[in-house]
C-alpha cells in the first residue's frame, strides 16, 4: 500500500519496521523516548519497544558514541539520533578515530553497524551553534558513509538501508523536510546507499542538489521552465560514497553544471563535486561550473539577517541562467516580497 | 583437598609463567627493534605485567577486552596470538590487522580481545558498549577496559563510568597507574587533592585501588569485581599502582632525559613483579633457578620462533589495504 507520509513520519515508520524486524537494533538519543520524540521521529518507539530498545542518553555524546560502536562490533545495531548536528560534534573523537577506521584498522575483522542520525536546519533563529550544515566534515572521513535524504520516500528507504548496512552512516536530516509530504510505501524497504537519483529529467542544465537544496532546486527548475531553460536535477543522497557515474551522465548531456549545497562553500561538497567533473568531463562543458551554498561564515540569527544568508530557488534560478549569459524574471524575486524567508512554511510558528 | 591443593599450585605457576612470558616477548622486542625492521612506534610494558596476568587470570575466553597503545601484555595475557601480534609489529601479512594496524592496533577476536587503540580513553566507552551487549543479551560476560592514569583526566572517562553505572553494565574499568603520561607528571596534571577513587564513587561505581606489581592481589580485585559484574552488580573501577621501566615509546631506558629519576626507576625496579612472585614460589617450592632457566628458554624459543615468522612473511598487498575501506553488505 502506498500513502503520503511526511517526512518525520516516514523517518518514524523507518525505526519502526527496523526494530520490529532484528532484535539487535535499538534506539538512542537525548530525548529519543520524550513527549516531542525528536522531531515527531521516535514518538511511540518506547512504548511499543519497550525502555531497554529505546532509550534516553546522559548528555556524553561521546561516550555514548563510543557506547554505540562497542555494541555494534558484538552485534547490536545502535541508531543514535542527535537533536542537532552541532551537539554530534562532541563524539568527533569517536566518530573520525573510531567507528570509522574500526574496519580498516582491524583489516576488516569487525564493522561498525551504527547509523547516528544529525540534525540540520535553517532559519527562525537557530543561529551559529544550531543551523551548521557539516556534512563535508563527515564527508572528508574515509570509513564513514554520509546520507542526506531529501523527500519522505527516500528518507524512509535510506534510514532502512542504513540500519542494514554493516557500515557507519552519518544521516543527516533537515529540519524544514520534516513537514513535507512524499507517497511512502507502507511496506519495509530500502532505497540503496551510494545512489544519487534524477528526480527531474532535462536538456540545459544539471543541478546537483542535496538534502533540503533540492527542494529549492525543484522551484528554481520552474523558474527555469518559464525563462526557456530545460533542467536536470539530480538528487545527491548520498553524499559518500558519492555515485558519480550517475552525475557524470547527466552533466555530459547537459553541458552545464550547477551545484546546490546546504553548507558553507569552501572545502565542502559542492568544490568537490565540480573539481571531480572539471577533471573528468573538461571538453563537454559549455560553461564554468557555478555553486550555490552557505557563505563562509557562521549561521547569524536575526531574521532580517538569515534572509540574505540562506540561499534560495530564485538564487539558484538566477545563477542557473547566469551560465547563459541571462537574468531571471524580476517577477520571480517580486513573488518573495513579504513573505516570511525564515520559516518553511506559514504553519510554522516555533519555537524550535 | 589434594586436588585443590595442586590446582592452587598450578595456577600460581601460571600466573608466573605468564608474566615471564610477556616479560620475555617484550625484552625481545626491545632487543631486535634497533635492526630498524619493527617500523612501527612499541609501547612496552615491561614492569607493569602483573596487571594483565591477573585480570586476565579472572577472566573467561567470552570476556570481552579492550585496550590502548600499551597492549602488548592486555592481548598476550588474553590468549592473542603471539605470532600474528609480531607479524603485525613487522608490517606483514598474517599480522592481527594484516599490516594496517601494528603495534598500537591488536585484535584477536577468537580470545575476544576485542581491540587496541592508541587513542587516551577512546576505548574505554567501547568496552562499555560491548558490556552493554552482555547485558542485552544475557551472554554472562564481563567487559574489560585497560588504561592508564592520564585517561582518567578525559571527559570520556567519567562519561562512561556514569553511561555504566546508569546502566548498570558488566564491565571493569582497569586503570594502569604508572605516574606518568609520556614525560608529564602527575603535579603537572592534577591537583594533589585529587582523588580519583572518590570520583568514581562519586559517579556511583564501586571503586578499588591495589598493588599492580601483586600478581595475585591484582587477581583477587579483578574475581571480585567479575563476580559482582556477573550477578548483575554492576561495573567496578580498580586502580593499580605499577610502574614502565622503559620509555614512553620505544625500546631504551629514559632515566637520563630529566623528567623522573634513576633513583625512583630503582626504587621500583627493587618491586618487580616477577621477581617480588619469584621469590615467594621459591620459598613454596615451586620456582626453581632450573626451572626458571627451562621456562625462558621456552619463552625465548617461542618469541624467536614468532619473529622468524613474522619476518618471513610476505608484506601485504597494496590492493587489499586499499579496499578495506567498508565492510560489504
Amino acid at each position: 500500500m502506498i500513502r503520503t507520509l511526511t517526512y518525520a513520519e516516514a523517518l518514524n515508520e523507518a525505526q519502526v519496521q527496523c526494530l520490529e524486524a532484528d532484535e539487535n537494533v535499538y534506539v538512542i538519543g537525548l530525548g529519543a523516548p520524550d513527549p516531542k520524540g525528536i522531531f515527531g521521529t521516535t514518538i511511540g518507539l518506547r512504548e511499543k519497544f519497550g525502555s531497554d530498545r529505546v532509550f534516553d542518553m546522559p548528555i556524553s555524546e561521546n561516550a555514548v558514541t563510543g557506547m554505540a560502536i562497542g555494541s555494534a562490533i558484538t552485534g547490536m545495531r545502535p541508531v543514535l539520533s542527535h537533536q542537532r548536528i552541532d551537539f554530534a560534534i562532541a563524539a568527533m573523537e569517536q566518530i573520525v578515530n573510531q567507528a570509522a577506521k574500526w574496519y580498516f584498522m582491524f583489516a576488516g575483522q569487525s564493522s561498525v553497524p551504527i547509523v547516528i542520525r544529525m540534525i540540520i536546519g535553517r532559519g527562525w533563529g537557530q543561529g551559529p551553534q544550531h543551523s551548521q550544515s557539516l556534512q563535508a566534515m563527515f564527508a572528508h572521513v574515509p570509513g564513514l558513509k554520509v546520507v542526506m535524504p531529501a523527500t519522505a520516500h527516500d528518507a524512509k528507504g535510506l534510514l532502512i538501508a542504513s540500519i542494514e548496512d554493516n557500515n557507519p552512516v552519518i544521516f543527516i536530516e533537515h529540519r524544514w523536510l520534516y513537514g513535507l509530504n512524499s507517497l511512502v510505501p507502507q511496506e519495509k524497504y530500502s532505497e540503496p546507499l551510494g545512489r544519487c537519483k534524477v528526480i527531474r529529467e532535462g536538456t540545459d542544465i544539471t543541478i546537483v542538489s542535496l538534502s533540503y537544496m533540492t527542494i529549492e532546486s525543484l522551484r528554481a527548475a520552474d523558474m527555469l521552465e518559464d525563462s526557456g531553460v530545460s533542467t536536470e536535477i539530480v538528487d545527491i543522497r548520498t553524499v559518500s560514497p558519492l555515485d558519480w557515474d550517475t552525475i557524470f551522465e547527466s552533466v555530459s548531456k547537459t553541458g552545464r553544471l550547477l551545484v546546490a549545497d546546504t553548507g558553507t562553500m569552501s572545502f565542502g561538497v559542492s568544490g568537490e563535486i565540480i573539481a571531480k567533473c572539471v577533471e573528468n568531463l573538461y571538453g563537454k562543458l559549455k560553461s564554468s561550473p557555478n555553486r550555490i551554498s552557505l557563505p563562509d561564515l557562521p549561521s547569524p540569527t536575526s531574521s532580517s539577517l538569515a534572509k540574505t544568508y540562506f540561499p534560495r530557488a530564485v538564487d539558484i534560478a538566477e545563477l542557473a541562467l547566469s551560465s547563459f549569459g541571462r537574468n531571471l524574471d524580476k517577477k520571480w524575486w517580486k513573488l518573495e516580497e513579504g513573505v516570511r524567508l525564515d520559516i518553511p512554511n506559514t504553519n510554522f510558528t516555533g519555537p524550535f | 583437598m589434594m586436588i585443590d591443593q595442586s590446582v592452587r599450585l598450578e595456577f600460581k605457576q601460571n600466573l608466573y609463567n605468564e608474566m615471564l612470558r610477556i616479560r620475555t616477548v617484550e625484552e625481545r622486542i626491545a632487543e631486535l627493534y634497533s635492526e630498524q625492521e619493527m617500523r612501527c612506534p612499541v609501547h612496552l610494558c615491561i614492569g607493569q605485567e602483573a596487571i594483565a596476568v591477573g585480570v586476565s587470570a579472572a577472566l573467561q575466553n567470552r570476556d570481552y577486552v579492550f585496550s590502548g597503545h600499551r597492549a602488548h601484555g592486555h592481548y598476550l595475557a588474553k590468549g592473542g596470538n603471539l605470532k600474528a601480534m609480531m607479524a603485525e609489529i613487522y608490517g606483514k601479512e598474517g599480522g592481527c590487522s594484516q599490516g594496517n594496524g601494528g603495534s598500537m592496533h591488536l585484535i584477536d577476536l577468537s580470545v575476544n580481545f576485542m581491540g587496541s587503540t592508541p587513542i587516551v580513553g577512546s576505548t574505554i566507552p567501547v568496552a562499555v558498549g560491548a558490556a552493554f551487549t552482555a547485558k542485552i543479551k544475557k551472554q554472562h560476560a564481563v567487559s574489560v577496559a585497560y588504561f592508564g592514569d592520564g585517561a582518567t583526566e578525559t571527559g570520556v572517562f567519567h562519561e562512561s563510568i556514569n553511561f555504566a553505572a546508569t546502566q548498570n553494565l558488566p564491565v571493569i574499568f582497569i586503570c594502569e597507574d604508572n605516574f606518568y603520561s609520556v614525560y608529564s607528571s602527575f603535579e603537572e596534571r592534577q591537583s594533589a587533592n585529587r582523588d580519583i577513587i572518590k570520583l568514581v564513587q562519586g559517579h556511583g561505581v564501586n571503586s578499588f585501588e591495589g598493588d599492580g606489581n601483586n600478581v595475585e592481589e591484582v587477581f583477587n580485585l579483578t574475581l571480585s569485581a567479575v563476580n559482582r559484574a556477573r550477578e548483575g552488580g554492576g561495573p567496578s573501577f580498580i586502580k593499580l599502582l605499577t610502574y614502565r621501566w622503559r620509555e614512553h615509546c620505544g625500546p631504551n631506558y629514559d632515566n637520563d632525559i630529566g623528567y623522573r629519576t634513576e633513583a625512583e626507576f630503582l626504587q621500583w625496579q627493587a618491586k618487580c613483579p616477577l621477581k617480588a612472585y619469584e621469590t615467594i614460589l621459591m620459598s613454596m617450592n615451586i620456582m626453581s633457578d632450573a626451572l626458571y632457566q627451562k621456562l625462558f628458554s621456552e619463552y625465548l624459543t617461542e618469541m624467536n620462533n614468532a619473529v622468524q615468522y613474522a619476518k618471513s612473511q610476505p608484506f601485504p598487498s597494496i590492493k587489499n589495504a586499499f579496499t578495506d575501506i567498508f565492510s560489504a553488505q
